[in-house]
């Protein structure tokens, strides 16, 4: 029998959700538990038709297990391209919610519940899924290993999957512990906890089962992730619930702490799962695209190292002016800007292995793609240190010129790596000759570079703008304008911005056209990119 | 593995790893970014020496250079009281008539008060002082408390129908759907409407006359000029406050909208809201 103890336990869940509807100790709990039993629900009655009651043994032997087990990367990759589109949809919506702020749909879809629905769909839904699948593939082909733990991967893609629609549904509800980057409440950074040691026990338990001598580079950076993400999700989360059946709960952390924790929390979410995460990324499918070594060993090294041990001070650069004692915000500025090389290691080893391939940015766009997410990681990671500067961010702080700066580096970076891995994934998964369409790469890459090109430089001048309006004084040492004046003058900049955000979406909808024709089996016919090397050689006159 | 390959386009060796069919070539790192990391980490240090860095027990290392933010922000905060205090003082000496009389004076009030009007004034009454429906225009000459520069004063400092405030502006119209019949209702809204446009039903407003005469006109006057005493507005102007149709007119007789506005006086101080009566006295409607 297969399955059976596996859809028992989502019985079971099922069963207990239905009591957290009955018992909660306000409506909210309730809703969110209602939400929970339909999910398992489905889940169970999914799970139960799929049941078999032929002898032990008997299934598991029936297909022969392959070398590397693939199929939860094929469900990661999938659901990495859906939550993109949902997360990128969500972006232009609040990004119109705040240039026509009559978008606004009370009480549910209201900028407030809207803008974390935003922020947790692209990094945890959209960059987490991709951080799985992609890691999944990486470590069992650099290891040479399948996967630790058999089912215990497919446990880490499906309880992911339910910690997002928990946290979705909960935001949407209006459930919030409001906490920047990690509002799901208490019950659900529990379930997450669980499924991030469950992600642990996976990718450790493949590399310590590996049958290569060394572990590859990628890992390092792919555990570094994990390892750190587990201990300031914990840390962060640290919190006493006011009830067992009921949403609130009290941080442990109170004032200037509470704040502290938060951005070190936050800051480290960029700088582990946003940085080093997809660091290992980089170092797996730049060099398999290209087809060339990786440029520096020792480089790796020493730029893997003194990332991982200067990131996790940079925190306090968020709270610079504040009520944080002087020395911390010291130290955070100072790390931050001694963070500027390490963070530009990866940017050199990731541009140089293109070295004796550059003609490939021509005549491939999945290479072009790549180089474009670490020229954007290049950008993004010295105006970092240099909007740490304390001078720098009296007038960046608060701006949309942060918001500029997080979307240079999130559309750019970690959005454009992540589409060229999957452009590279897919054919292998699905074992096809090549994508449905090179041609719509290139469609996808040039609106998603002109996107970010408009969003970031636009998002630039208003903050500047923003900043210098929010500090003009007048001659006689009088403010010159109002809080409603500089909010007036962001109009044109917003809605630009969501032009930008709207060309993003663009490209990112012809990508899941693409993949999807990919994995159905189709091929676009279509001439090759110009200068290609599949272009017939010379043909002699006639 | 002993497998130390050379990469034959770049003819540097490889570190001999494989990792399906991943090398490593083993290039030095770049000079300058070495030397780069290392002047960073430099500064850092220089940094932290000159500034409050590093936590110790009680407290934390205060820097040579004995930097504080607080000190600092203090500093600032002292410097620019220092360059207006002068002028602040005498206009908190000077009665509101002398400061007009001042071209010093009353320029330096009026960049202030505009500057306070700023943060506190335009959430109601726009960025430019041209109100919106139920908050006043202050542009204009017609004002409801008026228009002198004192009564200008009165109103910001202790407000209208402020909760707290003793001197604050009171009035209060009564709802006349429990003294009116529905028809007088109708009619005097005509009548209303009639002194600046066009009614509805022209044929209204000869009963509405009578009605206005034996209700209304104590408090907004024979003409329905207004009273400024009692805060009842000019109704025979077309500026109009809280309605924009003879229908709500007619609501506004039978229960009316009161606005409110706090009292800043407490909340800015005197000097502050000297300066803001000069800044509205002068938008073009002050008497």
């Amino acid at each position: 029998m297969n399955h059976v103890s596996e859809t028992i336990c989502l019985a079971i869940g099922t069963f207990l959700a239905l009591l957290g509807a009955a018992y909660a100790h306000d409506s909210l709990f309730a809703a969110h538990m209602w939400v929970l039993f339909f999910v398992l629900l489905i889940s169970t009655t999914v799970m139960l038709r799929r049941v078999s009651f032929a002898p032990n043994g008997a299934v598991g032997k029936a297909s022969p297990q392959s070398e590397y087990f693939d199929e939860v990367v094929k469900y990661g990759t999938i659901a990495t391209v859906f939550w993109g589109v949902v997360g990128f949809l969500v972006g232009l919506v609040i990004a119109l919610q705040l240039a026509f702020p009559g978008l606004n749909i009370e009480p549910w879809f209201n900028f407030g519940r809207m803008r974390p629905l935003h922020t947790s769909a692209v990094i945890f839904a959209f960059g987490g899924n991709a951080l799985i699948a992609t890691s999944f593939y990486v470590v069992q082909r650099t290891s040479r290993a399948r996967l630790f733990g058999g089912d215990l991967a497919w446990f880490v893609f499906w309880g992911y999957q339910l910690f997002i629609v928990m946290a979705a549904t909960g935001y949407l509800l209006g459930i919030t512990q409001s906490r920047e980057y990690a509002e799901p409440e208490w019950y659900v950074d529990l379930w997450l906890t669980v499924v991030w040691v469950a992600y642990l026990a996976v990718f450790l338990g493949t590399i310590l089962k590996r049958k290569e001598p060394h572990i590859y580079v990628a890992n390092w950076f792919y555990l570094g992730f994990i390892v750190t993400i587990a201990m300031l999700h914990v840390v962060n989360n640290l919190a006493v619930p006011a009830s067992f059946l009921g949403v609130k709960s009290y941080s442990a952390f109170s004032g200037v702490q509470d704040a502290l924790t938060q951005w070190w929390y936050g800051h480290n979410a960029v700088g582990f799962f946003l940085t080093a995460g997809f660091l290992g990324m980089m170092y797996y499918f730049i060099p398999k695209q290209v087809n060339r070594p990786v440029y520096s060993y020792r480089l790796s090294i020493i730029h893997f190292w003194a990332l991982i041990f200067m990131y996790i001070w940079a925190g306090p650069h968020h709270l610079h002016y504040t009520a944080l004692p002087d020395w911390a915000q010291t130290l955070g500025m100072v790390f931050s800007v001694m963070l500027w090389m390490p963070s530009w290691g990866g940017m050199i080893n990731g541009l140089m292995t293109l070295s004796g391939a550059w003609d490939k940015i021509r005549t491939d766009p999945i290479v072009r793609m790549m180089v474009m997410a670490v020229a954007f990681y290049g950008m993004a990671t010295f105006e970092g240190p240099m909007m740490s500067v304390k001078a720098v961010n009296s007038l960046s702080h608060y701006t949309d010129w942060t918001i500029g700066h997080v979307h240079s580096g999130a559309l750019g970076w970690n959005g454009l790596i992540t589409f060229g891995a999957v452009y590279y994934m897919v054919p292998k998964l699905w074992k096809r000759e090549r994508l449905y369409s090179v041609r719509m790469v290139n469609w996808h890459f040039w609106l998603a570079t002109l996107g970010i090109v408009v969003y970031a430089a636009v998002m630039w001048v208003a903050g500047v703008q923003q900043g210098l309006m929010w500090r003009e004084y007048d001659n006689q040492g009088f403010l010159v304008y109002s809080f409603a004046e500089t909010v007036a003058a962001m109009f044109p900049y917003y809605v630009l911005r969501a032009v930008g955000g709207g060309m993003y979406l663009a490209g990112a909808l012809i990508m899941a056209f693409n993949i999807t024709m990919t994995i159905l089996g189709y091929q676009r016919k279509e001439a090759s990119i110009g200068g290609s090397l599949t272009t017939p050689a010379l043909q002699a006159a006639e | 593995m002993a497998d130390k390959h050379i990469d034959d386009l770049s003819g540097v060796e490889t570190t001999g790893h494989e990792w399906d069919g991943i090398r490593e070539l083993n290039n030095p790192m770049p000079r300058w970014w070495v030397y780069t990391f290392y002047a960073t980490i430099l500064w850092a240090i220089v940094y932290c020496i000159l500034y409050p860095a590093w936590p110790l027990v009680t407290g934390a290392t205060r820097g040579v250079l004995g930097f504080s933010s607080r000190a600092e922000l203090a500093a600032d905060i002292n410097a620019a009281r220092a360059a207006q205090g002068a002028v602040l003082e005498k206009i908190s000496n000077t009665s509101l008539g002398d400061i007009l009389a001042d071209p010093q004076l009353s320029q330096f009030a009026t960049a202030g008060g505009a500057a306070a009007f700023r943060v506190n004034c335009t959430p109601c009454h726009g960025t430019g002082a041209s109100g919106g429906q139920g908050y006043p225009n202050l542009n204009d000459d017609e004002w409801l408390w008026g228009g002198d520069i004192d009564a200008i004063y009165q109103t910001v400092a202790h407000g209208v129908r402020d909760s707290v405030d003793p001197e604050t502006r009171v009035s209060e119209m009564p709802a006349f759907s429990e003294i009116l019949k529905p028809e007088e209702v109708n009619q005097v809204a005509a009548y209303v409407v009639s002194l600046t446009g066009t009614p509805r039903q022209p044929g209204l407003v000869e009963a509405g006359k009578q009605v206005f005469a034996d209700n209304c006109a104590a408090c907004h006057g024979e003409k329905a000029e207004g009273k400024r005493d009692m805060g009842a507005p000019n109704l025979a102007d077309a500026i109009w406050l809280k309605v924009q149709s003879e229908a709500e007119v007619a609501n506004q007789i039978r229960s009316p909208k009161h606005g409110v506005m706090p009292a800043w006086a407490g909340r800015l101080g005197d000097t502050t809201v000297k300066q803001l009566a000069v800044y509205i006295h002068s938008l073009g409607g002050g008497e």
